[in-house]
């Protein structure tokens, strides 16, 4: 009822051309925008910022990040956690060399740091395609992931070869160490968000977006009809470097502290965020959002359920953990290949029509 | 001769060694894919619960006995009798061949025409469950595998070239055992597949599924088949690194090992996995043994993905790949 283009009149093309062309999403977004940044902070604690909402906000973005990438380019990367650690690294040098400059401007050096990483790892797409550039990317994984094991100069020549995180402020507000008020830190990184999402939306939306699709759909047609493989495919990788190491960056200073980078930037972590743009949805922002918010949820409901409320064993509900997670990732791909992002989209479309299907 | 390139020599051959157990798992995931298009990535998973499933039955273990414990209250762990190695590989291979037909049954028959990309990530899937189901069945805890196969070290190949070089070779009686077994697995694959009536369906459904269809052969059965022979080689994979180094979740990592080498080979060559496995194993043991004193160590993590991408990006197909023939 609610729900429909008819009555909203566009008198301009800026209105042509908007994000959301129908009034009710608009209201939807802004109405999110403002709980997310007018109620939520007001009412969290530190159990909740740190085991849903931080880690729920920085994967959203690496999910965006991947989303580019594999959803919207097509190129298919198992190298996420290295990329990460890129941006953690980055991040942490960064924060100890320049301890006076405000955080913002370090997490966002820490993205391009990796950006420019990501780029060089992603040359060799423009030859390999497909299940091989998958694996070759996780040469960029297990390589990135053991230079920072192996080379001091990157943690700093710390005894431990951990890397942790320096307290460090925003406007003289804390958001790194572990003194930081929770709110600090989920606002933070939800602005980083907010940022990155809108610019992915953005792009998506533009011809950079239609050129990586093109490529995504079919590269030698798309070369035909003049897109630039090498421009395209580059300018994905790029961006979803820059993503992913705010993400990394984020991870390292924000959630963790403390990390070190075989355990955290695992294979593991590649595969984590893969799934997340799969189930949420390929080549879909709201879908990066939905699949990092299921996975981020799954592990938190399921020990509550198993170890909570029903009393097993930890390590029963740990194997259980992985059956669940195995089984439901199969039974998505089946139901709905597309992710949740399509199930949002079937539900809008049938919202469209409702109380009147015919 | 020099120390420095004996010692070489020993690497090469210990090189060769581990090239064929990586080439040993490299055979299932080819099997597959030729087979079905599917990149099979629980294959590592699949060898690994073969593995449990062997010791767990070679001990009489219970199934599923601490889940069992823990809603029930009961402690019983095992039935108290031990199976002999061979009946309880037998056992093995059947219960591999069920799995072959779940997952068939349950998961690839209704991704039939999907994505290549949507079937990679529908195995993923499938190597957690297996993964998580493994743990429940047998615990997780690091089990030993004693099948009877011989190790320590060769005192044949030791005192030969200890009298020829002056300093004897360190080469695992297991490592010969399992290059053995290889070569007569790789030898019986081949010729399963070239003179066997179901071989050649197998073939024929590699080459083109609706032609295969259309001339009376079961795509499913063929599937079927197919899955249980990588069942199989997963088993014959499992039960060589599980006595080389215990049987726990490391065992499926050699999954990831074995991608460098399916990419040096090409996805869909039998031969190319073995050969992609023997310059992988020796290509990384020599560089560990010459560069990585240099660089810190621990290259073998990452060397043999990185000589693949090299390799790659002047042969995209890989070493005996089909050639790529792309049309708009």
């Amino acid at each position: 009822m609610f729900y429909r283009e008819a009555g909203d009149f566009k008198l301009s093309y800026v209105e042509d051309s908007q994000t959301f062309p129908i009034r009710f999403d608009r209201y939807r977004y802004f109405a999110v925008l403002a709980v997310a940044y007018g109620v939520i902070p007001f009412f969290v604690n530190d159990y909740w910022v740190n085991a849903i909402l931080l880690p729920f906000l920085i994967y959203a973005i690496a999910a965006i990040g991947l989303n580019i990438l594999v959803g919207y380019c097509g190129q298919v990367s198992l190298g996420t956690g290295g990329f990460m650690a890129v941006g953690a690294y980055a991040c942490y040098k960064l924060m100890t060399a320049f301890p006076d400059v405000s955080m913002f401007i370090h997490v966002l050096l820490a993205g391009g740091v990796t950006a420019l990483v990501c780029v060089l790892f992603g040359l060799p797409s423009l030859r390999i395609k497909g299940f091989y550039l998958a694996v070759a990317t996780l040469a960029a994984q297990f390589f990135l992931v053991w230079l920072f094991n192996r080379v001091p100069w990157f943690y700093n020549y710390s005894a431990s070869g951990q890397i942790n995180a320096p307290e460090r402020d925003v406007f003289g507000i804390l958001v790194t160490g572990p003194n930081a008020p929770a709110w600090a830190t989920y606002m933070f990184c939800l602005i980083f968000l907010t940022f990155c999402a809108v610019i992915a939306r953005n792009l998506t939306r533009g011809t950079q977006g239609r050129t990586w699709m093109a490529i995504r759909d079919m590269d030698i047609a798309a070369e035909i009809i003049g897109v630039s493989p090498l421009k395209a495919k580059m300018t994905a990788f790029a961006v979803s470097g820059f993503f992913v190491g705010i993400s990394g960056a984020l991870f390292f200073s924000v959630y963790l502290g403390a990390v070190e980078v075989g355990e955290v930037f695992g294979i593991n972590k590649s595969f984590l965020v893969l799934f997340m743009v799969i189930i949420g949805g390929l080549g879909s922002i709201f879908g990066s959002f939905a699949g990092a918010a299921f996975l981020v949820l799954l592990p938190v409901v399921l020990k509550v359920v198993g170890v909570d409320m029903l009393g097993w064993p930890t390590d029963i509900v740990a194997h259980f953990q992985l059956v669940i997670v195995g089984a439901l990732i199969v039974t998505f791909l089946i139901l709905e290949p597309h992710g949740l992002a399509q199930l949002w989209r079937v539900a809008k479309e049938k919202l469209r029509l409702w109380p009147f299907p015919h | 001769m020099s120390d420095q390139l004996i010692f070489a020599m020993e690497v090469t051959l210990n090189g060769l060694m581990a090239g064929v157990l990586y080439a040993l798992v490299a055979l299932g995931f080819v099997l597959i894919y030729k087979a079905s298009g599917i990149f099979n990535y629980a294959q590592g998973v699949m060898a690994l619960f073969a593995a449990m499933t062997l010791v767990g039955i070679m001990n009489g273990q219970v199934p599923f006995s601490h889940l069992i414990n823990a809603l029930f209250g009961g402690h019983t762990t095992h039935f108290g009798w031990t199976v002999p190695s061979l009946v309880a590989i037998l056992m093995t291979i059947a219960v591999m061949v069920v799995l072959a037909w779940l997952v068939q049954v349950l998961v690839m028959k209704h991704l039939v025409g999907q994505e290549p990309i949507i079937l990679f990530m529908a195995t993923i899937g499938l190597a957690y469950f297996l993964e998580g189901v493994a743990d429940l069945m047998w615990g997780s805890e690091i089990k030993t595998l004693d099948v009877g196969l011989p190790q320590g070290i060769n005192l044949w190949i030791d005192e030969t070239t200890l009298g020829i070089f002056g300093y004897g070779f360190f080469i695992d009686n297991l490592d010969i055992v399992a290059t053995v077994i290889a070569a007569l697995l790789v030898t019986g694959l081949v010729l399963f597949s070239q003179y066997t009536k179901q071989g050649r369906a197998m073939r024929a459904v590699a080459d083109d599924h609706q032609a295969a269809l259309s001339v009376g052969i079961s795509l499913n059965f063929i599937w079927v088949l197919v899955w249980s022979v990588a069942g199989f080689v997963a088993l014959v994979a499992g039960i060589m690194w599980g006595t080389k180094s215990g049987v726990q979740f490391s065992l499926s990592l050699i999954a990831l090992k074995a991608l460098p080498v399916l990419m040096l080979g090409g996805f869909t060559s039998i031969p190319g996995a073995i050969v992609g496995g023997l310059i992988i194993g020796v290509g990384e043991k020599l560089f560990e043994f010459l560069i990585g004193p240099m660089v810190g160590g621990a290259t073998e993590n990452w060397f043999a993905y990185v000589l693949a991408l090299i390799f790659l990006v002047f042969r995209p197909q890989g070493l005996f790949g089909e050639k790529i023939i792309e049309r708009v």
